[in-house]
């Protein structure tokens, strides 16, 4: 993150670094956190940023802000390979890698409009993991499989 | 069970209440599990029509099935939306069977049809079983499909392009054998032991001179039956319109009645399953 001297991204002194996220992601990461509606603490977005171990990577740092496990998983979701950093004081409190859940429990929308999950009925969805690599998971309910971009659409 | 489909006395489940909760219409699949009930002595409770149920109302699918599990043993249901059963299933006490979930699924069918050929031929292995029609959205098809692959049968698929199996039906099978697609029934009609055919449905097409050329030359009548083996069983869920001609009825070949029968024992078969009577 380091040029000559000067930092390209300004360090935080609380909140959450989420680093390694594929280049071309970061836009994505953000949404999902809905940092893209209420935003009202500081947020840094490097897109496109040399890294030795991707090449290139982005990296999102989100000032005052922690992430709850949900969030966690929905990041696990579309960027397996990034870390989570907690930051306290300018240092890394906890560090957690994000690997790909067994099952995804109420952060995906079933993409078949006609899944029982799409009614108005007291249930959230629920999906299991037929493949990590590439992801697909498939709906408990209706047994639609999802894949790619169409599980990244479908983030609640 | 045969004998008690057709009249036997017995009360094997007598005091037993199963509720019928078809939201879509259905003729056989629905008579069948009543009479299975009724034949096995337990009653059944059900509504004539889902528009006077409180889910016009706007009530949920869950609240719904809640209360009609507190009035019986044991639900049937079906319903056009994709995983209603399982759904059910959260929220019911007692078993539910899905009989039938929009596009998806029509397990208790490929029990009876599974029934069927078993009964012809004694054993699903190396069978040569020709699925004929719309593979596309009948969900019949999907579910034979799969357990026939699983059961060691050599499959076809026989359909117009557009109405072909989907993706991840194929996706399930090809694991196993590759089944031989083709849309043209002559080029395989020798090679089959069972004949499954399904309606193609005229809402399918844009264009109504395009159906009836697509669905004229799906027709299982006597002359495509000179070619087939002798012992060829052709199977229906029925209702059919004139994908089979009135003629074959009154062939050897000819199961599909005998099939919608079997309906009534084998969901006897599944209701004391459930209810654990055995």
């Amino acid at each position: 993150m380091v040029e000559g001297k000067e930092l390209k991204i300004e360090k935080i002194r609380n909140g959450t670094v989420i680093d390694h996220v594929p280049s071309g992601l970061g836009l994505k990461v953000l949404k999902i956190l809905h940092m893209d509606e209420d935003i009202n603490t500081s947020v840094f977005l490097g897109i496109h940023v040399p890294s030795k171990k991707m090449g290139f990577k982005d990296i999102v740092k989100i000032e005052n802000r922690f992430l709850a496990p949900k969030e966690i998983a929905k990041i696990s979701l579309i960027a397996p390979s990034a870390t989570v950093n907690k930051i306290k004081d300018y240092d890394i409190a906890e560090k957690y890698s994000v690997p790909p859940p067994g099952e995804v429990i109420g952060i995906v929308k079933c993409s078949n409009p006609n899944c029982v999950t799409n009614l108005n009925e007291p249930v959230v969805t629920e999906f299991r993991v037929v493949l990590t690599n590439p992801l697909r998971i498939k709906c408990r309910y209706c047994e639609r499989e999802m894949e790619g971009k169409e599980i990244i659409h479908n983030i609640i | 069970m045969i004998p008690y489909a057709k009249g036997k006395e017995n009360d094997f489940l007598r005091g037993k209440i199963l509720a019928t909760l078809f939201f879509e219409p259905s003729t056989r699949t629905r008579f069948s599990f009543e009479t299975a009930m009724q034949r096995l002595g337990g009653g059944v409770l059900s509504f004539a029509d889902p528009k006077s149920t409180s889910l016009s109302k706007g009530e949920t699918l869950a609240d719904t099935i809640r209360m009609m599990d507190s009035y019986s043993d044991v639900i049937v249901i079906r319903h056009s939306y994709e995983g209603a059963a399982r759904l059910a299933a959260k929220f019911a006490e007692h078993p539910v069977i899905n009989a039938g979930d929009g596009a998806g699924q029509h397990p208790t069918q490929t029990l009876l049809d599974l029934f069927t050929i078993h009964n012809s031929f004694g054993t699903f292995k190396n069978l040569r079983i020709g699925l004929l029609g719309d593979l596309k959205y009948g969900r019949t098809v999907h579910s034979l499909a799969i357990a026939l692959s699983n059961l060691g049968s050599k499959l076809y698929f026989i359909s117009p392009k557009i109405l072909g199996m989907p993706e991840h039906i194929m996706r399930e099978i090809h694991e196993k054998e590759k089944p031989v697609v083709t849309d043209n029934i002559n080029d395989v009609i020798g090679d089959l032991d069972v004949l499954y055919v399904t309606r193609i449905q005229k809402e399918r097409f844009p264009d109504i001179t395009e159906y009836m050329k697509i669905a004229g030359s799906y027709r299982v009548d006597l002359s495509l039956l000179e070619k087939s083996k002798k012992d060829l069983i052709i199977m229906h869920p029925l209702p059919r319109v004139d994908e089979i001609a009135p003629e074959v009825d009154y062939t050897s070949h000819a199961k599909y009645f005998e099939q919608a029968f079997n309906g009534v024992p084998v969901r006897m078969a599944i209701l004391s399953m459930v209810l654990g009577v055995r």
